[in-house]
Formats: C-alpha cells, structure tokens, sequence
C-alpha cells in the first residue's frame, strides 16, 4: 500500500499530508512532482491544499491542466483513490472530477478556524471507518469553499448519496451559524457517484493529533487504508 | 527621459535631492576619487541611505548585549540565529515595513512579510511561523485627555473610518501573504493609540528552524565564482522605496508616493523558498542573499563586502521585465522575490537546474573577483564602479545631539480620580474588555492560516505566547518547541522611555514563560520618529539603555532586528515603541502552558515576583497620589477615565527573572493547569480571558466562571486594573496546591490563593470584604468576543 502526495507549484499542505500518513499513521507515503505523468504504483492520490500557481486566476484552475492531473483523471476512472483536500478539492471541482465549483467565502474574507463537519454516508472508501453521523472537528482555512452547482446536479447528488460531509454546529444542528462560507446545503465534502474520487475543503491532515486540537481527521485516512487493505484482500 | 538619466551630470544639488548631505557627498568623491555618475550615485544613496546603514541607531545600538552562549549569529547577517538543542538551529528576526503600509496597506503589509521571510530562508532555514505586531490610530472616534498637554488628542469618526481601512488592508496583506505561501500566522499584537492614525506600524517578525550545519552566510567567497540571479524579474517598482520612503518623515503628498512601494507576489517567493532550501542541498551554494531594501545595489555590495571580495556583474543579463530600463533604475529597483547567490566556479548547473524545474529564472550575471571592487557593466561599458567594503561599512556614522524633553510637570490633579470605595465596578470591566485594545483579536486572527504546517500548539490567543513545536527537517520527528511573543507599549515608552522599554522585554519574557518555554533570545524593531530631534534622539537612546537592561537581566541578548526611524508625519512623531520578539524553548511539548481555565474547583494562585518584603513595600506606599499616577498610564485609565498621564508602573527585573523562572519551572513539573501573566488591563482582565478561554474551549455547561478576593491596601482600581509588572496568574488543582506553594517559596515568588474556578458562570470579585465585579461571565464575553468585528465590520 502506498500513498502518493502531489506536489503542484504553491502547494503548501503536501509536507503536512506526507507526515500524517508517513509519521502519525506510519504508511508508505511519497511526493508526486506536478510534471511527472508517473504515480509512481501508488494505490491511492492525495491533491493537497495550497495555493497552485497562486491561484491568481481561479482556484484550481491553472492546476487541472499539469501533467500530473492527466495521470490522476486515467487512475480515477479506473477505480483508483483520489481525495482533493481543499486546494486539492478545487482542483478536482476544475478536473470535472467532481461536480461543482467554488466561490468566494460569502463573508468575502479568508477563515481559518475549527469548524465542525458531520459525516453523511460512510460506504465510502474516505468514510468507511466512520460512523454515520459522527461529527469531526476538523480546521478549515480557505478563501474559496462557497461550494455551488445547478440545481438539478444538486439534486441528483442528494440522489446518489454523494454528499459525504456537511458542516454543522458543534451538537449536529444544520444551523446556518455552522457553515463557515455560504456552501450550498452546508456542504463541506463530496464524491464522485463511483464513490472513488472525494473532496472536501476542511483538512484532515491537520487534525492527526491531539495537541493539535483534534485527531478527528484520523478517520478519513483510516478509512483509506481499511479500503485500499480490503481491495487488496480481495483480489488475492 | 531613461537614457537621458544616464547623461544626468552630477551636482551637489542632485546629491542633496538624493538624501545626501554634503559631508555625505565629499565622502562619496573622497571614496571614489573622482565624481560619482548618477547611478553611483544612486547607489550611494541607498547603501548610506537611514534605513540601510543605521547611521544615527549604530552608535547607540553598541550598547545591546549581542553575546550568548546559545547565540550562533548575531546582528549583521540577514536574520540572528540560535542554538536550539538536537543540533537544530532557530533563525528569526523582526522588522518594519510601516511606510509603505500607510501609502498602500495592502501591498506594504504583504511585502514587508515577504521580505522577513526571504531573511529568514536565505540563511537555510525553513520558516515555520510568522508573528506581527501592528499599531493603528484609533478605529474608534473620541477624545483623550493628555496631562502637560493643553490640547486634547482627538480622532474624528472620519479619521476612525481611514484607520479601520488602513488596518482592514494591512490584515488582508499580512493574512494574504502568509497564507499563500504556506507559513501560520501564529499571533502578535494589535495596538491602538491615535498616534498612529497617519503611521501605522507594521512589524512582521519570522521564525525558521535548520540544522547547524545546514545555516547558509551571505558571504562572497572564491574570486571566479558565477553570481546567479534568481527569482522574479526586475522592474521599476519600489526605486528609492528605502531611501526616499523609509529614511524620510511624511508630508501630506507621501500619498503620490505610491509608486515607490512595491507589489508582493507570494506564490513566487513560495518558489523561492522551495528551490532555493534544494540548491542549497546540492553543496554546490556558497553563498546566498536575498534583495530586500536597495536590491541588487544591497546584495552585491554586502555579500562582496562581508567577503572581502570584489564582485562583477552585467546588468544586461538581468531578468527585466520592462524594456528600457536604465542602470540607475536596474540597481535601485526593490522589485521582491529575488535572490543573488555564489555558486561553486563549474557546479553552476546544478543549481540552475534546481531553479530550472521551479520554474524560476536563474541566470548568471558576473562573478566573485579579487581586489575589492563592485563593478556593474551594462552591455559591456561600466557603469558604476565602487570599493565595496568602504560603500558597505564606512558609511556615514552619526552622534546625533541628544536633548531631554523639559520634564512634564504632573501634579495629582493631572492624575486618575478612584472612584468611591466600593463601588461596583462591573461596568467599567464590560467597558475595558470591549475596547479594542483588550477586545479578543479573533476577527483579525481567523483571517490568518494559523495551522498549516501542523505545528501550531498555541495559536493566537490560546497562550501568553504562540507555541510552534519543531520537526526536524530531515526526519519530521518531533523535537521541543518554540515559543515566541511580541510586545511593546508606545504609551509607557511616551511617558517613560527606559522604563517602558523595560517592560516590553520583560512582558516578552513573561509572556513566553507563561506559555512553559525559557525565554533565550531576543529580536527588536525600534520605531521612532525623526532622529535629527534631539528629543527624539534621546528616547531612542533611554529606550537602548532600557532594553541592554531588562536583556542583560533576563539573560536574553539581542540577536538582530531593525530600526525604523522618521515615522511622523506633519512634524509630528509617533509614540517611541520598540517592539520586543522573544524567543523560548520548550523542551517537552507536552507542557505548553494556556490560558483558559480547565476544572471548576482549581485553585486561582497570583504569583508575585515581587518578594514579600517587596511586596510590602509597593503596598505601604500607601499615599494615594502616587497610586493614582501609576494607574493613569494604564489601559483603565484611557479607556474609562479618558485619560493618559504618570508614569508606567515601576519595574523591578529581579522580580521578573524570579517571576519567570518559577513559571517554566511550575510548567517543567505539571503542575499548573493554566497560566496567564498580569498584563494590559489589569488583575480583573487577566482572569476574565482565562474564563473566556474555556468557554472558547467548549466545556460544556454549566458554564465555568470565578469566585475572586483581593486583599490588599491599595484602591480597588488599581488592585482590578493596575498593570504592574512580574505577576502571573495559574490555575491548580487542589492536589496540587502544596507542591505549587513549594515550588514558588523555592523561587522566592510570592504565592497568595486569591480564589477558586467555579462552575456557575458568574465571575465574582471581592475587594476588602465588598463586591465590585458581579456578572455573569457570558455578557463579558460577548463584549470581550465581538466588539472589534462590530467596529471594524459596522455590524
């Protein structure tokens, strides 16, 4: 099993989703350069966050066009793991990867903060180990993750059960004071309806650990591994 | 008009435009033997320019202690650096960018923290944290009466509505920055005086973690070796933006000297930062400096003359990003992410290969010479040639004259009016916690990336100080941690600036010993006003002796920093502030000590550093007025008395060593459960935020609050809200109480249990037997929570 972090110019969470794995969880993990088209045999892709190439134009959008991202869409539609965390998740909004794309925060401001997201569906490979409904405490810190979409799209993401992480308040209330930016239907994280590809703007590699005010992150890698460990199982 | 520039001849008249005086421009003939061209001459003036050369602070900034056993650099390279045990390395320096920042507040504050980053990684150390320490003029319209003063300081609503925007762009530039490029924004302070209304001050301070033997020089070595230019092209942005915008007062047109301020791009310099730690892996650098104020002019000649080398290079083959530029413009343009390094004569592949897959320009452009001569050719004629080491270091040193102000003539009059003996003072609490001097900073904070990185353990308000644990860069384990915090108050410097200086270094100290650490070292940026005051001088001066002090006291030298003189505008100085950044280590990450308080039942134990016999002292000085003077410098007296008079509170650094010592030991053992030092607002503001930290930290109800009494002689004012040094409050379990008792007598720190945490969410204060704060500790926080995103957002 092994991890593969992708490095785009101006990523700036890959050393911190390279420790999550790699030191905290103790997985094989490597860096993926923005230019190779080569995922070096990994078994699963993490588009980390950050700025890539500064997101002058808009987030994610210069991005979807590196050679890496030609690799990661063939590795997706055959099946394979892809989780885009915030920066990450723009880019694979960008890529058609998901569905979607991003505003401005409706605040206008970049937030950084602990929000707290609720786990909608855990028959997915990044929710396996989770229980549904469990509420993770997880920091954002974005300027663009006021999600949106048609209305028809939305609807059929409902549909599908594609919707994998709203934001809430603390107690699990879908109170509008638990959306930090303006997502349609508090939504902080989706995936793809083959359930492979998933995004979501809070980052869980910065919530690995306790001292850093929670390890509630934990169970999306988790699940990862259990899924990727499962599929190994199975084709053995 | 470019190529005529070339053809200027010299005058004396055209030197004086250039900030040179004429002593300063016989010097430059003396050096060169000859009359300067007009880009020399460009050159002389920055390189000898205030914000450059330090001429008048050098001669007074002798006088800090720079020495230390754990000191690696000091003052004189582009960031101090000290050992920080494991073989790891800390790099860290603060420094201003205020001008710019009032002319633009957005690009000025972006790039004044671009360019203490690049300080930092030019010496081979990855930033891991960056702090700021800003003052803005009041966001709030009102008026201040100031004793010895006839007029009354006064901020109109329209002035209130320019300082918010001002800050609203300098929290937009600071947070910008930093967050693209990937560093936590991990605290500092904000500040408002209405002296600041036409200067801001914006001081960015970083920190970079290296191994020992990973720490790069800016040093020219080896004549033959290539000079490579990387990083982002130049342009005519930010020419004279040393010389002319931070090395002169402001007048009402500074306004039009936007132009001089220049535009940061931080994804670049993110680049900058990851291609520049990978050359320097390659063994193949030998040297490395990046272009900061006076740009190509600044890095050529320093690293030449730090070298003892001469240095050679072809502004033709420098990355222009517009047509047409002259030498002149070339040598004094600050266009940012820039970077001039040495590179080992044969080896220049290796690193141009490294800026090559970044994406990044990287050119050769002359080489490291013999004999001590900076040369700059333009399509192969010279068009400047100067001795490096004397254009570097021989400047023009200045003993400018030094006048103390008349004294102020204070009587008791002039002095805070206590209020009647037990009186309930609940409101006057609610007013002070709302003002947005104490308000929490969480509006502004939240707009910062304080986590990235995943070392953050103390973010912005949760600590006395922000507390960043450190991996190492080769094996991302986990070792100590580092704590850092900025501090200084114009308010006390105005009124007293020896003793108010001392107080920021010993509230820095405090500060990083609350949080657990041992504070090590110390950075500072000195902000003042014009230094051809003698007034002004003299400020400067005290406040030098001040900080040598305090720093000597504590054991913590001066590893670097900044001075950022001519801050006033229309004539009119800003308060003398040095800003302190002090430095502690933590060696077990476990024990970072916060504020919030964590279990009803906790013993609330103030820790004085006064000892007894001390303590009784201060208190038998029981004649009111000297009291009432005290208090008039305090926030309190400002906010609810409209007033700013008297002296700072007396400082006693034997109290403040103990004081600190006995923290980082209380930390070491675990025996604390919350620790908070006595600072702006007072006894009654220190344990409100500790009450407020819980409710932040999601206890759940029954909500926490306090059962408080104070005993002593003084006025109930000054016992809530005097800010008398060398006090700390924590929070014990009752377990734990005898061990912590211990542990201070040891220290020779007084100890007096003063109270209890309780969990009925009331916050109870008892002075001499009487109440005077009784409040449900939810409407306190409300004030203390919103009220600076009410200000600031209008809502």
């Amino acid at each position: 099993m092994k991890f593969g972090v992708v490095v785009f110019p101006g990523s700036n969470c890959d050393h911190d989703a390279y420790y999550a794995l790699g030191n905290v969880l103790k997985k094989p993990v490597e860096f993926i350069w923005h230019q190779s088209q080569d995922l070096a045999n990994c078994d699963a892709i993490i588009l980390p966050g950050g700025f890539s190439y500064g997101d002058y134009l808009r987030t994610g959008a210069i991005a979807r066009f590196s050679p890496v991202m030609k690799s990661v869409e063939r590795f997706a539609n055959g099946g394979g793991l892809v989780l885009g965390v915030c920066n990450g998740f723009q880019i694979l909004c960008e890529a058609g990867l998901l569905p979607g794309a991003m505003m401005r925060n409706s605040g206008l401001r970049f937030i950084c903060r602990h929000v707290y997201i609720r786990v909608e569906q855990t028959d997915t490979p990044f929710t396996n180990a989770a229980e549904k409904g469990q509420i993770l405490k997880i920091p954002i810190a974005h300027s663009d993750g006021n999600w949106t979409v048609d209305d028809a799209t939305l609807a059929e993401l409902e549909k599908n059960r594609q919707v994998i992480f709203r934001y809430t308040t603390p107690d699990g209330s879908d109170d509008a004071a638990g959306n930090p930016n303006g997502a349609m239907h508090n939504i902080a994280g989706i995936c793809n309806r083959e359930r492979n590809v998933a995004g979501l703007m809070p980052h869980p590699e910065r919530a690995v650990e306790s001292a850093l005010g929670s390890a509630d992150g934990l169970v999306i890698f988790r699940s990862m591994v259990e899924a990727l460990v499962g599929a190994a199982k199975a084709t053995a | 008009m470019a190529t005529a520039l070339t053809e200027i001849k010299v005058t004396p008249e055209i030197a004086a435009e250039h900030g040179l005086s004429a002593e300063e421009y016989a010097r430059v003939k003396q050096i060169l033997g000859r009359e300067p061209n007009i880009t020399e001459l460009g050159i002389f003036s920055v390189m000898w320019s205030e914000h450059c050369s330090y001429k008048s602070s050098k001669v007074h900034l002798k006088r800090l202690p720079t020495r230390g056993k754990l000191v690696v650099q000091g003052p004189g390279e582009n960031a101090g650096v000290v050992d920080i045990g494991d073989g790891l390395v800390a790099a860290f320096k603060i420094e201003s960018h205020n001008h710019p920042s009032y002319v633009e507040p957005f690009q000025g504050a972006t790039t004044g923290v671009g360019g203490i980053l690049r300080d930092i990684f030019t010496m081979g150390a990855r930033p891991i944290a960056v702090m700021d320490s800003l003052r803005f003029g009041e966001i709030r319209s009102g008026e201040w009466r100031v004793a010895s003063s006839e007029k009354k300081q006064e901020t109109t609503s329209e002035e209130a509505a320019k300082n918010r925007r001002i800050l609203d762009g300098v929290i937009r530039g600071v947070g910008g920055y930093g967050n693209c490029f990937g560093v936590p924004t991990v605290g500092g302070e904000v500040a408002f005086e209405p002296c600041y209304s036409q200067n801001p001050l914006v001081n960015a301070l970083a920190l970079g973690i290296a191994r020992k033997e990973d720490l790069f020089f800016a040093k020219a070595k080896g004549a033959g070796n290539p000079v490579i230019y990387v990083g982002a092209k130049t342009g005519r942005d930010g020419i004279h933006g040393a010389s002319l915008l931070a090395s002169a007062e402001f007048t009402e047109e500074s306004q039009q000297k936007r132009p001089n301020v220049q535009v940061g791009d931080p994804f670049m310099e993110k680049l900058l930062l990851e291609a520049c730690l990978e050359a320097m892996q390659t063994g193949a650098v030998v040297a490395i400096q990046d272009m900061g104020a006076a740009g190509l002019t600044c890095s050529t000649v320093e690293m030449a003359s730090r070298g003892g080398t001469g240095i050679e290079i072809d502004l033709a083959k420098v990355p222009q990003r517009e047509t047409g530029m002259t030498p002149y413009e070339i040598m004094l343009s600050e266009s940012q992410e820039r970077m001039l390094l040495v590179a080992e004569k044969g080896r220049e592949q290796e690193v141009l290969g490294v800026f090559k897959k970044w994406g990044l320009d990287a050119v050769v452009v002359g080489q490291v010479t013999e004999g001590g001569l900076a040369r700059i050719k333009n399509h192969g004629s010279v068009a400047a040639e100067i001795p490096a080491h004397p254009l570097a270091e021989e400047g023009p040193v200045y003993r400018r004259p030094i006048a103390a102000p008349a004294p102020r003539v204070e009587s008791p009059k002039d002095w805070f009016a206590f209020a009647p003996e037990g009186r309930n003072l609940t409101q006057n609490l609610l007013k002070l916690l709302a003002s947005p001097a104490i308000a929490s900073k969480r509006w502004i904070t939240e707009q910062y990336d304080t986590s990235v990185r995943t070392n953050t353990l103390a973010g912005p308000g949760a600590s006395d100080a922000a507390v960043v644990r450190i991996k190492d860069p080769k094996t991302n384990e986990v070792k100590r941690a580092l704590a850092l915090s900025t501090d200084g108050n114009g308010r006390w410097c105005q009124l007293n600036p020896r003793v108010g200086a001392m107080h920021a270094v010993a509230e820095s100290a405090r500060n990083v010993a609350a949080s657990g650490a041992r504070p090590i070292a110390a950075t500072n940026c000195l902000n003042f006003g014009s230094p051809e005051k003698p007034e002004v001088m003299w400020q400067f001066s005290e406040a030098i002796d001040g900080i040598a002090e305090a720093c000597n006291a504590l054991g913590t030298p001066i590893t670097g920093g900044n001075v950022s003189f001519y801050n006033e505008t229309l004539g009119k100085s800003i308060y003398p502030t040095p800003v302190i950044g002090m430095l502690g280590v933590l060696d077990d990450v476990s024990r970072v000590l916060k504020i919030a308080f964590r279990n009803a039942g906790d013993v609330i134990v103030l820790l004085d550093g006064a000892s007894q016999t001390e303590t009784g002292r201060h208190f038998e000085r029981s004649e009111k007025s000297l009291f009432a003077r005290e208090l008039s410098s305090s926030e309190y007296s400002k906010t609810v008395g409209g007033l700013v008079a008297g002296e700072p509170p007396a400082i006693d650094l034997a109290a403040e060593k103990r004081l600190i010592d006995c923290l980082a030991a209380l930390a070491a053992e675990g025996a604390v459960e919350s620790a908070h030092d006595v600072s702006d607002g007072g006894l009654a503001v220190t344990i409100a935020e500790s009450l407020f930290g819980s409710v932040g930290a999601g206890l759940a109800p029954p909500a926490v609050g306090a059962n408080v009494c104070i005993d002593d002689s003084s006025p109930a004012e000054l016992a809530l809200f005097g800010e008398r040094g060398a006090r700390a409050n924590v929070s014990v379990a009752p377990t734990k109480l005898a061990a912590v008792l211990a542990t201070a007598r040891q220290y020779n720190v007084t100890a007096s249990e003063i109270g209890k945490v309780t969990r009925d969410g009331s916050f109870r204060i008892e002075h001499k037997g009487r109440a005077v704060i009784d409040s449900p500790v939810d409407s306190l926080r409300d004030a203390w929570a919103n009220s600076l995103e009410w200000t600031l957002t209008g809502k």
